[in-house]
Parts: C-alpha cells; sequence; structure tokens
C-alpha cells in the first residue's frame, strides 16, 4: 500500500483513529459533564485533522475549516452543553447508557462493519481518502449508536453532534467541497444545537427530567 | 438575478421581516406568498438557468406546486392561526419559521448544487421543527423532538452519501463547485468507481428517504403531521416531502448513469413497496384524523417511489404526476380536516362525523379530496395510478401482485375513513360557524387543479412532464 509510512499519510491515520477511539468514550460515559468534555476533544481533534488535511493538499481552505471546527465543535457547543447539563438536577446529571457490554461489542462490530464496507469500495479513491471515509463512517455509526442506547435529550444531542464530527471528517479528506457549504453546514449545527437544547430545556420542565422515555406515554394514538 | 434567486431572496427577507416586525404578520406572510406566485410563474414559463439555482422542466413545475400551495397555506393559516391563541413571541416564530421554511424548500428544489441542497434540507427541517412544536403540549414537543432527532440522524447519512460522490467525481471534476453540481457528476458518471457511487447512492437513498417518509424511517411523518398546526403540515406533504423525493431522483439518476453499478431502481421498488403496504394496513387502525393523513402521505410517497423505481419514460412520468396531484389533494385534506377539527374542538375521527350534511361545501371538498387520495376518477391520482399500473405491467410485471392489493386496501381505508367523517350522522359542533372562503377558497382551488391535471392536462405542462420525465434514467 503507498503512503504508509509516510508522514503525511500517519499522521491523518492518528488523528481519525484518535477521533474513534473519543467516540468509545462517549459511548461508556454516563456523567453528562464528561461526555461534554469528550465531544470537545474529539472536535479539538477534529480542527487538527482539518489543519493537517489542509497542509497535505495545500488547500488553504481547509484552515478555515479547521478554524471554524475548533471554535464551534471543541469549544462553543460544548460549552454550551455543558452549562445546560449543570442547570440540570444533580441527579439527571448522569445519563446511564444501560449494560455497557452490548453497547461496546456492538460498537466494535459497527467499527468493522465500516471497513468492510468502505475500505473495499473505495479501492479506486486515493490513498489518503480511503482510510479518512472508513474512519468517518466508524465514527458515524458510533454516532448513531449512541444515539439509540441513549435515553437523556442531551446525550442524544451529543450523538448527533459526533455524527456531524464524522461527517466533516470525510469532507475534508475530499478535497473541493466548496465554502459556503462549509459555512453553512457549520452555522447550521449551531443552529441544531441550540433548537436541541431549547427542546431539551422544555422536555426538561414539563416531566421533570429531560428522559425522552417518559415521552412514550404521550404517544398520540393513545391519548 | 434569476427569478429562481428572487423566489429565494423574496422568502428569506420575509423570514427576517416577520421575525423583525412581528405587528400584523399573519396577513404579511400571507402577501409575501401571493408575491412569491410571480417568480414561481416565471420559472414554469421559462425554466433555464446557470449556477447554483436551476430550474429545469423537472422542477419548475413543482416550484409552481409550491407557491400555490403555500399560499393557500397562508391564507388557511390567516384564520386558522387565531384559534391557537398564540401569544407575541409565538406568532413571531411561527410566520418567521413559515417564511424561512418556503425560502429552504424553494432552495432545495432549485439546487443543482448537492452541498446547497442538503444544507437547504436541513434548513429546512430546523424550521418545521420549530413550528412543529409550538403547541409546547407534551405530544407536540415528543413529535418535534422524534422530527428531529430521526431527521437529523438521516440527513448525517445522506450528507455521508454526498460527500462520497464527490469523492467518487474528484478524479474527473474540476476542484472546486462542480464536484458537487448534480448535473456535472451526472455527465461525468459513466467514468467514475462504480464501488464509490454506489456506497454513495445507498447513504443518500437512506437518508433523503428519511425525510420523504419512506419506510422504515417514516415514524416521525404522522406525528409531526398530526401536532403542528394545520397549514404546517399541508406544507410538509405537499412540498418538503417532495423536495426530498426530488433529491433522491438526482442521486439515482447520478448512478444510473454508471453502467457497471448497481441499479437503483430495485432499491426504490423495495423502499416503495413496504410503505405503500405498511401503511395500507396501518390506515385502517387511525382514529387521529391528521395522522390519518400523515399515513396516506407515507403511502403516495411508496407509490411514486415505485414508479421512479420502474422508471423509463412511463414509469417516471407516472412518479411525477403522482407527486403533483398528491400534494394538491393532500393540502386540500389537510384545510378541510383542519377546518373541521377547530369546528368540532377536536380532531379525533370520533368526534368528527357527518361533514357534508352539517357544513356542505367543507364536507362535500373533504369528500372529493378524500376520494382522490383514494385513487377514484376523475382527480389527479387515478390518472397516475393507472400509468404506473401500465408501466409495471410493461417492465415488471410482478410488481403488480403487491402494487395491485397494496392500493386497493390502502385505498379503502381512505373511503372507509372518508365516509365516518363525511358521511354519518353529524356530530355537535364546539366553536359553530360557518367554514370561511380563507378555509373553502384554497381546498377548492386544490381540487380543481387536480381535476385538470388529470383530464385536461394544457400542453405546455404535458410537454414539461414528458421532458422531466426523460431527464430521469
Amino acid at each position: 500500500m503507498t503512503g504508509l509510512g509516510e508522514l503525511g499519510y500517519d499522521v491523518a491515520h492518528l488523528l481519525g483513529g484518535a477521533m474513534l477511539l473519543v467516540s468509545f468514550v462517549l459511548l461508556a460515559q454516563r456523567r453528562l459533564e464528561a461526555v461534554t468534555g469528550a465531544l470537545a476533544l474529539q472536535g479539538v481533534l477534529l480542527a487538527l485533522a482539518a489543519a493537517w488535511q489542509g497542509h497535505v493538499q495545500g488547500a488553504g481552505q481547509l484552515l478555515l475549516t479547521a478554524g471554524i471546527a475548533l471554535a464551534a465543535k471543541g469549544v462553543g457547543i460544548p460549552l454550551v452543553l455543558r452549562r445546560m447539563a449543570a442547570a440540570l438536577p444533580p441527579a439527571q446529571r448522569a445519563d446511564a447508557p444501560g449494560p455497557l457490554a452490548p453497547v461496546m461489542l456492538g460498537a466494535v462490530a459497527l467499527v468493522a462493519l465500516a471497513f468492510l464496507l468502505a475500505v473495499p469500495a473505495t479501492r479506486g479513491a486515493p490513498v489518503l481518502a480511503r482510510v479518512d471515509i472508513a474512519i468517518a463512517l466508524a465514527i458515524l455509526l458510533l454516532g448513531a449508536l449512541m444515539m439509540v442506547t441513549r435515553r437523556g435529550a442531551l446525550a442524544q444531542v451529543a450523538g448527533l453532534l459526533t455524527m456531524e464530527n464524522g461527517l466533516i471528517l470525510a469532507a475534508v479528506g475530499v478535497a473541493g467541497m466548496p465554502l459556503v457549504v462549509e459555512i453553512s453546514t457549520a452555522g447550521l449545527v449551531l443552529v441544531v444545537a441550540v433548537i436541541a437544547g431549547v427542546f431539551a430545556r422544555q422536555l426538561g420542565e414539563r416531566f421533570g427530567a429531560q428522559d425522552t422515555a417518559l415521552l412514550d406515554r404521550h404517544r398520540g394514538e393513545r391519548r | 438575478m434569476s427569478a429562481a434567486g428572487a423566489l429565494v431572496l423574496l422568502h428569506l427577507l420575509g423570514a427576517g421581516l416577520l421575525a423583525a416586525w412581528p405587528a400584523r404578520a399573519a396577513l404579511l406572510n400571507l402577501l409575501l406568498c401571493g408575491a412569491a406566485l410571480v417568480p414561481a410563474a416565471m420559472i414554469l414559463a421559462a425554466p433555464g438557468g446557470e449556477g447554483w439555482l436551476r430550474a429545469d422542466a423537472l422542477n419548475a413545475p413543482f416550484v409552481m406546486l409550491s407557491a400555490i400551495i403555500g399560499f393557500g397555506a397562508a391564507l388557511f393559516s390567516l384564520e386558522d392561526v387565531r384559534g391557537e391563541g398564540f401569544d407575541a413571541r409565538r406568532l413571531r416564530s411561527y410566520h418567521a419559521a413559515f417564511q424561512g421554511f418556503l425560502a429552504a424548500n424553494h432552495a432545495a428544489l432549485l439546487s443543482d448544487n448537492l452541498g446547497i441542497l442538503w444544507v437547504a434540507i436541513e434548513a429546512g427541517t430546523l424550521a418545521s421543527v420549530v413550528m412543529v412544536g409550538v403547541h409546547r403540549t407534551p405530544a407536540a414537543i415528543e413529535a418535534a423532538w422524534k422530527f428531529f432527532v430521526l431527521c437529523g440522524f438521516g440527513i448525517a447519512l445522506a450528507l455521508f452519501g454526498i460527500i462520497v460522490l464527490a469523492l467518487a467525481g474528484a478524479p474527473h471534476l474540476p476542484e472546486g463547485g462542480a464536484r458537487l453540481s448534480a448535473a456535472a457528476l451526472r455527465a461525468a458518471a459513466a467514468r467514475m468507481d462504480p464501488a464509490l457511487l454506489d456506497l454513495g447512492f445507498v447513504f443518500l437513498l437512506v437518508g433523503f428517504g428519511t425525510k420523504a417518509g419512506l419506510v422504515p424511517l417514516h415514524s416521525w411523518l404522522p406525528d409531526a403531521h398530526a401536532e403542528g398546526p394545520t397549514p404546517i403540515a399541508a406544507v410538509l406533504s405537499g412540498l418538503l416531502l417532495n423536495a426530498a423525493m426530488l433529491a433522491i431522483l438526482r442521486g439515482q439518476a447520478i448512478v444510473a448513469a454508471n453502467e457497471a453499478a448497481l441499479s437503483p431502481g430495485g432499491f426504490l421498488i423495495a423502499m416503495g413497496l413496504a410503505s405503500l403496504l405498511l401503511a395500507g394496513v396501518t390506515l385502517w387502525r387511525r382514529r387521529d384524523a391528521k395522522r390519518l393523513l400523515g399515513w396516506s402521505s407515507i403511502e403516495h410517497m411508496g407509490i411514486a417511489a415505485i414508479a421512479f423505481g420502474l422508471g423509463g419514460p412511463a414509469g417516471n412520468a407516472a412518479g411525477l404526476l403522482h407527486l403533483w396531484g398528491h400534494a394538491l389533494l393532500k393540502s386540500a385534506a389537510f384545510f378541510a380536516i383542519g377546518r373541521a377539527a377547530r369546528l368540532k374542538g377536536d380532531q379525533r375521527m370520533d368526534a368528527i362525523g357527518g361533514l357534508a350534511r352539517s357544513h356542505p361545501p367543507l364536507g362535500w371538498g373533504l369528500v372529493l379530496a378524500m376520494a382522490g387520495l383514494a385513487g377514484l376518477p376523475p382527480l389527479g391520482l387515478f390518472v397516475s395510478e393507472w400509468w404506473l399500473a401500465g408501466a409495471a405491467a410493461q417492465a415488471a410485471p410482478w410488481v403488480l401482485a403487491p402494487l395491485l392489493p397494496g392500493l386497493l386496501v390502502a385505498g379503502l381505508a381512505l373511503l372507509h375513513a372518508m365516509q365516518r367523517l363525511c358521511l354519518g350522522p353529524p356530530t355537535p359542533d364546539a366553536a359553530p360557524g360557518p367554514a370561511r372562503p380563507s378555509t373553502l377558497l384554497p381546498l377548492w382551488t386544490n381540487l380543481a387543479l387536480a381535476l385538470v391535471i388529470a383530464l385536461a392536462l394544457p400542453a405546455p405542462l404535458a410537454a414539461l412532464l414528458r421532458e422531466g420525465a426523460g431527464l430521469l434514467p
């Protein structure tokens, strides 16, 4: 395989792999404070990965992407989420992800699936993009797993945000996304976080808990 | 500036205006939607253009349709929103989100750039989440949350699909906007790596399929339609679902241009049949009138997906006509049901009965709309379902085996519901009053248009339909 052992390739690998590891941390964390911390770490790693890709590809605009990722995903959104978590009563600041072993096994299976899907499919693509896409798909699927296994609204939002991190990682690996798209995507993610927060707070006010399971009995047809 | 740009900009400015200056917002909302009819008509009269927003024979009729239904919904909303009892803040966010949704929806329909398309659909989702949750009841918040989480999930998958398509196009296209241009990708698709195209399309289909309400990621749809204000249900069914379906069709056109890639038709047929059959069974057990119509949207999106999956000039024309007719009839049905729910003070089907006798113009309008949705002649869906059956008999006769029973079961369920809602003994009114022009005008206009597209499609529109069908694989 060409590229293996070259610095550009190895660093991109390392940063992507680190992001994937953080996804596992996110899946296992109970305390919302720790979840937001891990989310911030993943955002910073994403910014580094984008900056590195910008350096390797000689694409200056990726540095801007990196800056946006650092500001929004590394700092802004985690801070907002942390403040929301801190405003919750202490009993709700932890969110049980359920029994951990099956979740982790599922996560490992999803990562294997991502590589089995993406590596053969990207045979024709540039080497640098290949592993990037596979790792990004794995992060995407782990984010989806987090959204499925968590009950708390804020933890579900964290899952959604890691999915977005995976998407940006995939996007920076593919050179030539127009700038407008990147900027508006970043803006949208911010709005997503705000709307999510507003609803999470409303859920909290309504039910004294932001546990979406409580909503099950409000399913319309059974009213 | 092109008419397409003017249309999107008008609604964007409208959103800003209504957010900043909420006095008389309902009337301004209506005026803005009325003004939008002009650029929409210009787009329909002369589709074309270059750049990010590009009208062609495929999307121009949908833009006009969206403008008409948007205007109707704004007119209906003028009266309906008074019954909601919103405070000033909610009125402001409701109207601003309405305009923002229309801007995003038009941008999604017109965009040639897949990235902009994605951003527009995501922005439209966020605007509609605000509108669905505006009642702030537990059920409305749950519906909005489900909508938000499921569509956020789906749309993330769609963006991954778009990124993979861009990766497939990277060796063959110049850097910059061209790598995400649907037209450029399609032109170069024959030379692209088929494995990458396959991967991209599957994610695109599942992602935008969520927004189009296709099974298995459909469960947000009935709740969002039932819990939001009625005008929102009308624009969700009439506009958003079509925009999502067109997004899928763009991806399908790219993949189908490469002979070595998988054939996308089979996936569309499978998801369409699953949607049709599940909805056909589920429709029988609905007790909430707006949920019933929501499930019927799942059914009709499934039917359109089958038609596009079969493809060819006949299948594609059937699918396009079906989308047109469904958007008109479904929004008409929502206007009627919304007004009936106000009269009865309840949207459960038990509470609504005998509308045709107690409120004839409203009740008979609903009778026609639901009969049309059930596939009875003479309204639009009868023709498109007939064409679909013909296309299936030619291209893949086995599809008829599940298709015809599915159509029958779903149609009968709707007729059964129509009979309960309109023809039985009238139930008492909680807030008696006549049906006003703000309901009857959009209701009967949509019905008349559905009749026209079925029986006397004007020659220029028929030409656009044929040309649009020819643009699809």
